[in-house]
């Protein structure tokens, strides 16, 4: 149980990583953006991979009516998401430590996960939401306005996952190291779970 | 007599069997080179050549960018000369740039560019190179390719024997060609000689910005001073100048200079000269110079008038000059990596003469010295000399080194190139060049340690090489791979202006260092507006100043009113993209001077005078966007009585 209540504290602390690197990553490029613009989604807000990125992708998307790429302070994420992940490691630490001295159940450890998935559901669905507000809700008097086949307005919502072709850009999106790490986090409070529960059945023998 | 003719048909028979025997053999080889030629100068679409080639214009002024080995253009540098394609020399910020003391001066024929170096080795910080008409040295950036600043040689005329630089870019030097009365003055031309002065002029160069400032200048006897170059590595601190017209004529050069046996190399020992100078030595002598300086940050250039200059006679610091006779007008002057040799090609001489720096400071440490001119001393030709190319070909002008051991000089006259090695003196090779060879290139030729792969040939005749044009015509270039024994022509391209020396280097040793964009942040331009809410017109009496901004695809304001006849207005156009590659353009219909082209984050301005009533349009010549064709507005003049205020807009019906 010990080295189940190790894995935990570890697994948590992963999820800090957010604090340093960028949760996401969506690229840009075309035929002549041979070096693709770039925008990183860190937990506090948006920033562009090169420094003028952000404002380079705002001045292309102000042709097909886009608004601006927000700023941290015009999307309440910004400030409500460092607050939840700060939290959840911080509960998955004192989870872990209390595993460790033996105070509480390796189930614990398994709310933990299942809590924590929650949250980056509903926070994964929440970003969906904002792509596609941000892709489709444009300006009426946008400069291109393009339809699809069947006469529906076209349509700029970057992939969540994965790559996708947007008139002449091909749009990846794909996790960044931050990402990744909470993903590692998340996987060893799994590891945390099965080892202690693995321990709790050989004790219980 | 017949069987002299039947015989010499015989020999040539047979000589004809020999030859097309190794003939057999090499047009064999010739033919899988000729596709493996090909190879390698193809440079597929989207990679990048090795190397960039820095080649002079010559009578346009400028200099432009190459690549090796495809003998693509990549651009036009504008330097001496006023260039309409970008507004440089035609916008405000850009005309203080060529002031000079005899007032603006819009075209100079420039000659030889030389890279910047640090220990004996190419840096690629800046390239510098001469105007040789009216005397002045610029030094151009080798991160935004623009020119950064233009000096102005006083007491020169015919600033030829330049720019060339010391190992450690210490100095940029200058040296002039005709001699003149120093300081001007109204006196005979025929009282020439024993009168005039040339002047040679040693510019140094700020470590950390490049300034360039004069710290002396020699005034030497009244000779014509061609083509200079630096020691190096175990003569480095001493510079070396060939001279023509020793004989001091003032009129019919072409017979008059041609009567000595052995003009001179001049051999000026800088490291002495510079000591004796920051111990306080010279003359400051009254002179009048422009040095325009260009300002990365306020996108403008200013230009300061110099009042005088450190002179130096050469008797001042006895021992740090001495003539080396060479024979017969020499032109280029060519010193090899290790510093040892100087190359003295003397164009009228059938013989190339090398002189040895090790012999040379034996001769005068043992004082051998066979008279003086001027009181300097002239040491024995025996006595420097340390070898000769035997009849290696007619008119040899100019010489580079590979770094192993191999010289390569052009010849004009027999239009070829010949390689030989240094020591021995042996031909190796030769081929010709199509026509009438000037200079040579081989990246890092003048320096400690060449890139010995390619050469290139700079033509002054071109004769049939290309589709006809017309009876003027660009002149040509050849390329040659010379990492072999023998060298090999790759390729054949026509370059721009008349090429002068070239310098090349390693691309991979500047390419990742050039800008992009300049930054709207770093912009301290005064008239700047960083963004749209900072445009506005300004009145001030009969000058109105618009600040203005690009973006794709409009001009903030783009209606503008009030403008009255007799106006001067003064488009201060900033372009606010922040994007690689998104320059905008402004013309202004009727202006009476250029466009501009403003490149990402920085100010310009562009002036144009309302001369009539009506309403006048101007736009966006860069093809910025997909709605370019858009990115137009109108100016309203009114007569100039009328009172009509001052009003701007953007996007209001």
């Amino acid at each position: 149980m010990k080295k189940a209540g190790i894995i935990m504290v570890i697994g948590s602390l992963l999820l800090l990583g957010l604090f340093k690197f960028p949760l996401w990553n969506i690229m840009l490029g075309a035929p002549q953006y041979p070096e693709p613009l770039g925008m990183n989604i860190h937990l506090d807000g948006i920033q562009g991979v090169e420094e003028f990125d952000i404002q380079n992708i705002d001045g292309l998307n102000h042709y097909i009516g886009m608004k601006t790429i927000p700023k941290a302070e015009e999307m309440w994420e910004f400030s409500v998401f460092p607050k939840v992940i700060l939290g959840m490691s911080l509960l998955g630490v004192l989870i872990g430590v209390l595993g460790f001295a033996g105070k509480i159940s390796y189930k614990f450890f398994l709310g933990w996960f299942v809590l924590m998935s929650v949250l980056g559901i509903l926070g994964m669905y929440d970003f969906n939401l904002w792509l596609t507000e941000y892709g489709s809700d444009l300006d009426p008097k946008a400069i291109l306005k393009l339809k699809n086949p069947d006469g529906t307005p076209m349509s700029y919502k970057p992939p969540l996952f994965g790559h996708q072709k947007l008139l002449n850009f091909d749009v990846t999106s794909l996790p960044h190291i931050g990402g990744y790490l909470m993903f590692v986090g998340m996987f060893l409070t799994l590891v945390a779970f099965w080892l202690g529960r693995k321990f709790s059945l050989k004790t219980a023998k | 007599m017949k069987n002299i003719f039947k015989l010499s048909i015989g020999f040539l028979i047979t000589a004809i069997a020999f030859t097309s025997c190794g003939d057999q053999k090499s047009s064999k080889s010739n033919g899988a080179l000729s596709s493996s030629k090909a190879e390698k100068v193809y440079v597929a679409p989207g990679e990048h050549d090795s190397h960039y080639a820095f080649i002079s214009g010559g009578y346009s002024g400028n200099l432009t960018v190459y690549g090796l080995p495809s003998g693509r253009m990549f651009k036009e540098i504008p330097v001496f000369s006023q260039f309409p394609t970008n507004g440089y020399g035609y916008s405000e910020e850009t005309k203080p740039l060529l002031e000079t003391s005899y007032g603006f001066v819009p075209w100079d024929d420039s000659h030889h560019p030389d890279i910047s170096q640090t220990n004996g080795k190419l840096d690629g910080r800046w390239v510098f190179i001469n105007g040789n008409n009216t005397p002045r040295i610029a030094r151009i950036s080798l991160t935004s390719f623009e020119t950064e600043e233009i000096i102005e040689v006083p007491n020169s005329a015919g600033n030829h024997s330049s720019s060339f630089i010391t190992e450690n870019t210490e100095y940029v030097v200058a040296g002039t060609r005709f001699s003149v009365p120093v300081p001007q003055k109204d006196m005979a031309i025929k009282d020439y000689k024993g009168n005039f002065k040339g002047a040679l002029s040693f510019i140094s160069v700020d470590p950390e910005h490049g300034h360039m400032d004069i710290k002396f200048q020699v005034l030497m006897p009244g000779f014509n001073y061609d083509l200079s170059h630096p020691g190096r590595g175990k003569s480095h601190g001493w510079f070396f100048f060939t001279t023509y017209n020793t004989e001091e004529a003032s009129t019919l050069l072409e017979v008059n200079a041609s009567q000595n046996d052995k003009d001179f190399i001049a051999a000026i020992n800088w490291k002495k000269i510079e000591e004796y100078v920051n111990n306080g030595g010279g003359t400051m002598m009254p002179a009048n110079y422009a040095h325009n300086v260009y300002d990365e940050n306020t996108h403008t250039a200013t230009s300061t008038m110099k009042k005088e200059v450190r002179v130096i006679n050469p008797s001042e610091v006895p021992g740090a000059i001495y003539l080396l006779p060479t024979p017969k007008s020499p032109h280029g002057c060519d010193v090899d990596p290790s510093g040892e040799y100087i190359v003295g090609n003397g164009k009228l001489s059938a013989n190339l003469t090398v002189h040895s720096f090790t012999k040379m400071l034996d001769a005068i440490e043992n004082e051998k010295f066979d008279g003086d001119a001027y009181g300097i001393p002239i040491l024995k030709f025996e006595d420097v000399l340390a070898g000769s190319v035997e009849q290696p070909g007619l008119g040899p002008l100019h010489t580079e080194f590979d770094g192993q051991g191999n010289a390569y000089t052009t010849f004009f006259i027999s239009s070829e190139v010949v390689k030989w090695k240094l020591g021995t003196w042996e031909v190796l090779d030769r081929k010709p060049t199509y026509y009438s060879v000037g200079h040579l290139t081989i990246p890092g030729g003048n320096s400690r340690e060449p890139f010995g792969k390619y050469m290139f040939a700079m033509n002054k005749i071109t004769k049939d090489r290309y589709l006809p044009v017309g009876p003027e015509m660009e002149h040509s270039a050849q390329l040659y791979d010379i990492s072999g024994d023998k060298m090999e022509l790759l390729l054949d391209f026509p370059t721009h202006g008349e090429p002068h020396y070239a310098a090349a280097i390693p691309a991979e040793i500047i390419k990742d260092k050039s800008r992009k964009i300049y930054k709207l942040a770093e912009n301290e331009h005064p008239r700047k507006a960083t963004n749209e809410s900072e445009t506005k017109v300004v009145r001030d009496g009969k000058n109105v100043h618009v600040y203005m901004t690009l973006i794709r695809s409009h001009f903030t304001p783009d209606n503008i009113e009030g403008i009255k006849v007799g106006d001067k207005v003064f488009f201060h156009v900033t372009n606010l993209e922040q994007d690689f590659d998104v320059p905008h353009g402004f013309a202004m219909i009727g202006a009476n001077n250029a466009e501009l082209l403003i490149a990402p984050g920085q100010t310009k301005t562009l002036t144009w005078e309302a001369k009539q009533v009506g309403v006048w349009p101007f736009y966006c010549t860069d093809f910025c966007s997909a709605l370019h064709q858009e990115m137009q507005g109108y100016i309203r003049v009114s007569p100039a009585d009328s009172n009509i205020e001052l009003s701007w807009s953007l996007g209001e019906d």
